[in-house]
């Protein structure tokens, strides 16, 4: 069978699949970010009691494998009484993952933004919370987006392992055709390059995109 | 809802669990293995005067950095027999993050490469050194202390992508806990005690790879 | 306006300030010089509260400012006593700290909007007032770093004067600019001090600026006062040996 011939049998199945990725992949994102920005801020807090539980979330997160907590939460949760569709626990367990790794980020861009810019703020009498939010925040995010750029990449390469616990992803419908059919090259082929343009052609020019939009926010054209 | 641990069981299965852990360090040292090797040979492409060379490697890189392992796995392991190869899982399994994880070494040393100041490139061509003494002896030393701390972080990151084998029958952790489950229709004991292990493993690992790094930042003087 | 009493500063064994006596009159003019490492800096850190005092008393405006009373006796302070205490108090870094995400403008408006809650329009207003006598009107909309060295600093003053502080303190305002800039910022502080009745300490490494706008200059050494006079007196006629070798070694470097 042809690539051409191939595509045109198929065609439908990977775009419902790649559609689910494309899904599977925004909804994870918006989990991993808003993980990454209360855990990183937590493990920045003086307060004991807040910044423990945030380093314990991060290293069990960073310390053990994506796939791990993806069937923990899928197959162990439910034993605790809560029973996840399978694909909110795909997404989730893929935000939750790369949220801990963005967390990382995010505490590391605050302390980077200079001590001055702390100091400023504070001589101005700004209160600790306006100061994070109208001060470090913004500069820290113009640290930090080159990386979230290559942590994104590595969210939607996550979310191929949602396949495996049958959420009908684009990493799913090639498992299912090759299957079927036996023709790997061509199914393993396609999704290959489906996933490469959609990190390449998709994810870094729209990061590429914001970092000029905060950039020019910071006055640097 | 009680929590329903079973300490027997889960004292009866360990045994077993920390038998596959030796594969999945297995598969995670041959990995890395391949990965160090063809990672250094992918960098130096790189750094060819050949462009056409230059451009394919790069390109290369980019694709097996932004697609995911598991697809690179069943892609290895699924399209040689089409075409009449057959590999074991082991042998695909280690191929596939071999080369995955070359990728991201490649851009690890070209990095500590690149971070090799301008004066020691020019001292070696006053110097007139020929190309292999230029890189064995000037280059690389210095390239790789910088690169060391992503070296370790990847030697981590490796270990945590085992499991991912799993997918193709690797008898690694992952997989025996899977077939402790099926076996005993009970997933609770096996999976946190595989997500423990990871833990106990990598949480010490990431530390005495930072440990190692500030050791040979003082050893080489920096 | 702002008295030292017995104040000690230490870095865990290293004494920075010790048991520093220091007063400053309600507009008066005061100068810090000496070497690097006597502390001089510190005296001006510790005033806008961005590093705690490890010993001894300080008033502003005849209120504590690292302490407050508590049934009677003082108490080291809360964070919202400081910051009550810091919006009477302006401070210039040597390196100016402007934010960079905000234009010359909004570097202005932002202390007077966020923390003193006034309308926009009247944050507007009185910073573009601020700006215009620093002569940076025209650059109000450029963003820190399209500005010069001299540029930026004259906004820092403008932002801290836009929060209307009884008392200003000025960090080697012109130590991280080209010379041929210093002019411009030493002119806006002689402005400041000609035309508004300001409470001010300064540390600077320019010594003729010192001698010209001071109304005291004190030379610390150690992490205390060495000596303290007119400009005239301690510029002339110095008593102490340190402020001697000082100013001599000084003058030569210049």
């Amino acid at each position: 069978m042809s690539i051409w011939e191939f595509l045109r049998t198929y065609g439908p199945a990977l775009a419902s699949g790649t559609l689910t990725t494309c899904t599977e992949f925004v909804l994870a994102t918006a989990i991993a970010i808003i993980v990454a920005v209360v855990m990183g801020l937590a493990k920045l807090s003086s307060n004991w009691l807040i910044r423990a539980p945030a380093i314990v979330y991060i290293e069990i997160f960073r310390g053990t494998s994506l796939l791990v907590q993806l069937y923990w939460i899928f197959f162990v949760l439910p034993l605790f009484g809560i029973t996840l569709p399978k694909s909110i626990a795909g997404f989730l367990s893929v935000g939750l993952n790369c949220g801990a790794y963005g967390a990382e980020l995010v505490r590391g861009a605050i302390q980077s933004v200079p001590r001055g810019q702390w100091e400023a703020a504070t001589a101005i009498s700004l209160s600790p919370a306006v100061r994070m939010r109208r001060i470090i925040l913004p500069q820290a995010l113009s640290i930090m987006l080159p990386p979230w750029g290559n942590l994104l990449i590595e969210l939607l390469k996550g979310t191929a392992l949602v396949a495996l616990i049958s959420v009908s992803d684009l990493m799913f419908e090639v498992k299912q055709i090759n299957a079927m059919t036996y023709l790997s090259a061509q199914a393993f082929g396609t999704a290959l390059v489906i996933y490469y343009l959609l990190a390449r052609f998709l994810i870094t020019p729209f990061m590429r995109w914001l970092e000029r939009v905060v950039a020019r926010g910071l006055g640097r054209v | 809802m009680k929590l329903d641990w079973h300490w027997d069981f889960a004292f009866e299965v360990l045994p077993r669990l920390l038998w596959a852990t030796v594969n999945t360090l297995t598969a995670a040292g041959a990995g890395y293995a391949i990965a160090l090797v063809l990672g250094l040979i992918l960098a130096l492409a790189q750094r060819t005067n050949w462009r056409a060379l230059t451009v394919i490697v790069r390109e290369c890189v980019e694709f097996i950095r932004s697609t995911p392992l598991v697809l690179q796995v069943f892609f290895v392991f699924y399209v040689g027999p089409q075409f009449g190869i057959n590999l074991s899982p082991w042998t695909s399994g280690l191929a596939a993050i071999g080369i995955h994880y070359s990728a991201y070494l490649s851009e690890v040393y070209r990095s500590g490469i690149d971070a090799v100041p301008r004066g020691q490139w020019e001292a070696c061509r006053a110097l007139n050194l020929p190309l292999r003494k230029k890189y064995l002896r000037i280059i690389l030393p210095q390239a790789l202390v910088p690169a060391v701390p992503g070296m370790g972080n990847y030697l981590v990151g490796i270990f945590k992508d085992t499991p991912i084998l799993s997918v193709i029958g690797v008898a690694e952790l992952m997989q025996m806990a899977n077939t402790i489950g099926s076996e005993n229709y009970r997933f609770l004991e096996p999976f946190t005690l595989v997500a423990l292990i990871f833990l106990f493993i990598s949480l010490p690992a990431a530390g005495l790879v930072k440990l190692f790094e500030r050791r040979l930042r003082l050893a080489m003087g920096l | 306006m702002v008295r030292f009493l017995n104040v000690n500063k230490d870095y865990g064994k290293l004494s920075v300030i010790h048991q520093l006596d220091f007063d400053v009159a309600e507009g008066e003019m005061v100068t810090i010089i000496g070497p690097s490492g006597s502390g001089k800096t510190t005296v001006l850190r510790i005033l806008m509260t961005l590093e705690p005092i490890s010993g001894g008393v300080i008033y502003v405006n005849g209120k504590p400012l690292t302490h407050m009373a508590k049934a009677g006796v003082l108490v080291p302070a809360d964070e919202r006593h400081f910051r009550q205490m810091r919006s009477s108090i302006g401070m210039c870094f040597q390196h100016f700290n402007l934010f960079p995400h905000m234009t010359a403008l909004q570097n202005c408006m932002e202390g007077p909007v966020q923390v003193l809650g006034l309308a926009k329009k009247e944050a507007r207003e009185r910073s573009e007032e601020l700006l215009t006598m620093v002569g940076m009107i025209d650059k109000k909309d450029q963003h820190p770093s399209r500005l010069s060295g001299g540029q930026q600093q004259r906004v820092a003053i403008a932002r801290a004067l836009a929060m209307r502080p009884k008392v200003m303190l000025f960090d080697e305002v012109t130590s991280a600019l080209d010379p041929e800039v210093i002019g411009e910022v030493t002119n806006v502080i002689r402005k400041l001090v000609a035309e508004h009745n300001l409470t001010m300490l300064m540390v600077t490494h320019q010594m003729g600026f010192a001698r010209d706008i001071s109304d005291r200059v004190c030379f610390f050494y150690g992490g205390k006062i060495e000596e303290e006079g007119s400009p005239h007196d301690l510029f002339e006629n110095p008593q102490r040996d340190r402020t001697r070798q000082f100013l001599s070694a000084v003058k030569e470097a210049y």
